[in-house]
């Protein structure tokens, strides 16, 4: 036989082999269903003790429910890092799960900017998505696949201007991160704060790759208000605030600071030492809360992370989104149908998260506790400790743009 | 009026940083006429050597400081001898390409080292807080940077006008064929010079972890800045970029201070109408 | 008399070299063909294959600046950021047919490299580089701080573009984005080969190698250099225009340092002055990033270093370089 028969003759063999195999695996069992969930955070760069909080409260609620799942249901998480705030790439990611890896639910979108963009595709892609730390208003308006389970920055900003007001203040200064949820925060408490009798006497936000605030908080300080309302997307963004305030010398001085959780990042605490004791803030949940499904939470949570590690409330946001998905997934018995999810989602309730009850309203939006809390000393660390709570509140924006 | 020293406090505070950082790099490309976008890593391993000497080593913050610098002027040297002489008659674009590679590589392990997130500078006491001057409260640390600062410069100021060491630099930035034909070892000049540069950065890091952060993207994050300082200050001289540097440090302070909404358009806009008004610098070396 | 067979060896040989000159063109044509019929075999990269037309436009538009006209930009992101932003910011406001918001793009980035080429290319050294990089950094500001026009640091939100031609809708499934990137690099990148086997290519070249005796000749060379600048800032605002058309979306990120550092580091690698560079960089540079930086965007900054650094030590002239050397080599081999 001629070296080119013999050639033809092994291509052809080694051609069955392969179409066979290609028959076999799409004739194979369908035993195990797989649930492909897509999940985008921060996992690299100064922000990804961030993501990094989140990613371990998805791990943990994974491992520990693993058997709440129906029989023959798996779930599998595929993660993608968007290295921080970078809108573009955190659509492509999510683009790609969807057709690439065939994802059914979407998750993470830590950034309100990244949540946007991926909302933006969930419109036409029609996956679920839940948005777990974005905090601007508008996320859940850009499609009717969005759910959020953290909070908004008008939810935890508006109610902290009415309380300003309600103390006395008559003069604030509001300090913002120039990105929308400074926007939304700045916005918020002006106009609760407005309408409860005070004056905004100045308004600064500050370009999120700035290094140097002194400059803008000299201003501060010689404006001399009686409060400052400040925002910034925590992490160690939240300590270069605190230090800088001492440096200037506002920690010490009259001025009250305030503002939502994210200045008082649980994890950052330590690191800002002295300088944050007394800052009142308003938040959905602290990691010092005396409140048993939170105590239980902590406990679990430092078992497996050890001692001296604390689940702030991106953890928290991370726990109550898994649940929210895990509880989607059993109520359909292990067959995603977008609109069939999204209908749960909307009626999804927990009365005993960590946080207090929650639930997930009309909008998309999560309906929850309020807690003021103070940075007190306990047991030797700093401590977000809550002192007054406000009950169920949803997120106002929605409330007052209503059309 | 007191809104205005404090301004022009910070402004200057963060002029003398720029400067210490870039008058390294203004020498180096006058002398050996490359382009080194890379000297802004040498700032920032000044910056992490002082954070890591004082926090993890508990030495005080100016022998940590002294110590930091001298590690990395040794590190300049040995990698002028090793690396950049080899370019020196390279191409331009060869030579950005270079001194980017060297940013990455730095970047990448400088983040595997320490991490991504920015260094926390655990200062002295006595540098913490404000200092009561003539009823202005300052904060004390931006206080001892003006001071240091500025007996830093007035040593360079002196070596370099009134030292051997300086006066050779000086004719070889000025005609260097004529100063190898008058028996000057040019190369051992570079190496030197590199060193002396790099050592300034390192100080002008260590010092302004505060203004600037220390942190991984710092080479990539500031690197206009010193370029603009240089550029506009002229090369090869170390009066033209100590002016360029105030001037910026001043608008950039005043403008974050009485103009927020502008952000960093002005500096860039200035600097644009200063280089197309004077594209050899403000201070040509004729 | 000899005309008769004389003119039949010519007319041979002219209809051979017409032949040959036609295959030749159908040999070129021939990755193309490959190209586009990726979808078919490949489903689920569009969007990524997308990406790598429009960065390869985008190199394209660079290597008439670097390797031919001599110029080198660090701010070139300035441009292509300028073009997306318009054709969003059209899109936004109303006008959104695809073809009419990246003439749009391509005018307002050209007047825009018309504006800061005259200031900045009296300059050299750099002066001139430095002045590149502050053009883009002031765009950037000037874009991150104009939050009502571009959303800042969240991106231009409500960026949708009207099907191409009335007909081909831009989902995200990136078939429509897939054909019409892929279209328009292959239509500028006749154009630029066309440009640079003009006299005016010529021209730039010899500026490249040596202004002075260029200008002695009488060419005119500020002006060559400045229509350059502007010609290439024109196709860097096209790709900028086909990203924000391909992506709907437009973020601050498209007028950045490390856009316009990773664009000439992507055109470097394949090789700058051979217009194919470009289309060895892109794939090689973009793909190495998908894979690599997922794991850990610090090893792969580190071996991007490495690899930079040992490219222009030891291996100028990029991928294209070493291959030219080794078909050098091989054929001073055969010659031996």
């Amino acid at each position: 036989m001629s070296i080119t028969k013999m050639v033809a003759a092994a291509l052809l063999r080694r051609g069955i082999v392969v179409a066979a195999a290609l028959m076999m695996s799409a004739l194979a069992p369908v035993g195990a269903q797989t649930i492909r969930i897509g999940m985008i955070l921060t996992y690299s760069g100064p922000d990804a003790a961030l993501g990094e909080q989140i990613d371990r409260a998805v791990n943990l609620f994974v491992k520990l429910h693993d058997s709440d799942l129906p029989p023959g249901v798996k779930v599998e998480l595929i993660k993608r890092d968007d290295t921080g705030i970078n809108p573009d790439l955190a659509k492509r990611l999510a683009q790609e799960l969807v057709l690439r890896d065939q994802v059914q639910i979407l998750t993470g979108g830590q950034w309100t900017p990244n949540a946007m963009a991926i909302a933006a595709l969930t419109k036409e892609a029609k996956v679920p998505f839940v948005t777990m730390t974005a905090g601007g208003s508008a996320v859940t308006l850009q499609s009717p696949y969005v759910v959020r389970s953290g909070w908004t920055l008008w939810q935890t900003s508006y109610p902290l201007g009415e309380w300003a007001a309600k103390q006395g203040w008559k003069n604030a200064y509001t300090v913002v991160s120039d990105f929308a949820p400074g926007h939304d925060g700045e916005a918020a408490f002006t106009k609760s704060f407005t309408e409860g009798g005070g004056t905004i006497v100045g308004s600064v936000r500050i370009p999120l790759k700035t290094s140097d605030y002194l400059p803008y908080f000299q201003k501060v300080k010689d404006v001399n208000p009686d409060v400052v309302y400040v925002f910034n997307p925590g992490g160690p963004q939240a300590t270069a605030f605190m230090k800088a305030f001492d440096d200037i010398g506002i920690t010490k001085s009259k001025i009250k600071l305030i503002g939502p959780q994210d200045i008082v990042y649980d994890d950052e605490l330590p690191n800002m030492g002295q300088s944050a004791l007394g800052v009142v803030t308003l938040g959905e949940y602290s990691p010092a809360a005396t409140r048993q499904a939170n105590i239980d939470f902590v406990a679990a949570w430092t078992k497996a992370y050890g001692a001296e590690s604390v689940p702030t409330f991106f953890a928290e946001a991370g726990w109550n989104g898994m649940h929210a998905i895990y509880d989607a997934i059993k109520a359909q018995n292990g067959k995603i149908d977008p609109d069939a999810t999204m209908k749960f989602l909307h009626a999804w309730s927990d009365p005993n998260s960590p946080g207090g009850p929650i639930r997930i309203d009309q909008a998309g939006d999560i309906v929850q506790n309020l807690y003021l809390r103070r940075v007190e000393e306990k047991n030797g660390r700093l401590a977000n400790i809550e002192f007054a709570t406000i009950e169920q509140v949803g997120d106002p924006w929605k409330v007052f743009n209503k059309k | 009026m007191t809104t205005l020293i404090t301004i022009l406090f910070f402004g200057v505070a963060y002029g003398m940083i720029l400067y210490l950082i870039s008058v390294g790099l203004s020498v180096t490309m006058g002398l050996m006429g490359f382009v080194n976008l890379a000297h802004g890593v040498f700032a920032m391993l000044g910056g992490y050597a002082t954070v890591t000497l004082m926090n993890r080593i508990g030495i005080a913050f100016l022998p940590a400081l002294a110590i930091g610098c001298v590690l990395v002027a040794v590190l300049g040297f040995v990698l002028e001898r090793t690396l950049y002489r080899h370019l020196y008659g390279r191409s331009e674009l060869d030579q950005v390409l270079f001194s980017f590679g060297l940013i990455l590589v730095s970047v990448a392990l400088v983040r595997i080292a320490w991490g991504p997130v920015a260094q926390p500078i655990r200062l002295p006491d006595y540098l913490k807080g404000q200092v009561t001057i003539f009823d202005l409260a300052l904060p004390a640390y931006r206080l001892a940077l003006v001071g240091f600062g500025t007996a830093v410069i007035a040593g360079l100021w002196f070596a370099f006008d009134r030292t051997l060491f300086g006066a050779r630099i000086r004719a070889a930035v000025d005609n260097r064929a004529m100063a190898q034909s008058i028996g000057i070892n040019t190369s051992r000049l570079f190496a030197a010079a590199f060193g002396l540069g790099t050592g300034l950065a390192a100080l002008g890091g260590g010092l302004g972890a505060d203004v600037l952060a220390i942190a991984p993207g710092y080479p990539l994050q500031y690197i206009i800045y010193f370029l603009i300082v240089v550029a506009v200050g002229g090369l090869g001289n170390i009066k033209g970029p100590f002016v360029a540097a105030l001037a910026i440090g001043l608008s950039d302070t005043a403008c974050r201070y009485f103009l927020p909404e502008a952000g960093s358009i002005f500096i860039f806009a200035f600097v644009f109408a200063v280089l197309i008004w004077r594209p050899n610098g403000i201070m040509e070396r004729r | 008399m000899t005309t008769m067979p004389v003119s039949r060896n010519v007319s041979v040989t002219i209809r051979f070299g017409v032949i040959r000159s036609g295959l030749i063109r159908l040999l070129k044509l021939l990755p193309w063909l490959v190209i586009a019929s990726l979808p078919l075999v490949l489903a689920g990269y569009e969007p990524l294959a997308t990406q790598i037309f429009v960065m390869i436009l985008f190199a394209l538009s660079l290597d008439l600046l670097v390797g031919y006209a001599g110029i080198v930009t660090l701010g070139h992101a300035g441009l292509f950021g300028m073009g997306g932003y318009t054709a969003g910011i059209l899109s936004v406001h109303g006008i959104t047919d695809p073809l009419v918001t990246a003439l749009c793009a391509m005018a307002v980035a050209a007047f825009t490299g018309l504006v800061f080429g005259v200031a900045m290319l009296r300059t050299k050294g750099l002066t001139l580089l430095m002045l590149t990089m502050a053009s883009a950094a002031l765009l950037y500001e000037i874009a991150n701080k104009a939050t009502g026009l571009t959303g800042g640091e969240d991106g231009l939100q409500g960026v949708a573009f009207s099907p191409l031609l009335g007909v081909f809708a831009f989902d995200f499934r990136g078939k429509t984005a897939f054909f019409y990137s892929l279209t328009v690099l292959f239509l500028v990148f006749s154009f630029v080969q066309v440009l640079i086997n003009s006299p005016f290519g010529w021209s730039l070249r010899g500026i490249r190698e040596n202004d002075a005796r260029m200008a002695a000749i009488g060419c005119p060379i500020m002006r060559r250099r400045v229509i350059a600048y502007v010609i290439a800032a024109a196709l860097a605002g096209l790709a900028g225009a086909l990203q924000a058309q391909t992506t709907q979306f437009v973020a601050l990120h498209s007028l950045g340092f490390e856009l316009s550092g990773n664009i000439l580091i992507m055109l470097i690698l394949g090789g700058s002055g051979r217009l194919y560079g470009a289309f060895i960089g892109c794939p090689v540079f973009m793909l190495a990033q998908d894979q690599l930086a997922k794991q850990d965007p610090a090893n792969w900054f580190l071996g991007l270093g490495v690899i930079l650094i040992a490219f222009v030590m030891l291996a100028p002239g990029g991928i294209l370089g070493i291959a030219a050397r080794t078909v050098d080599a091989i054929k001073m081999r055969r010659r031996a």
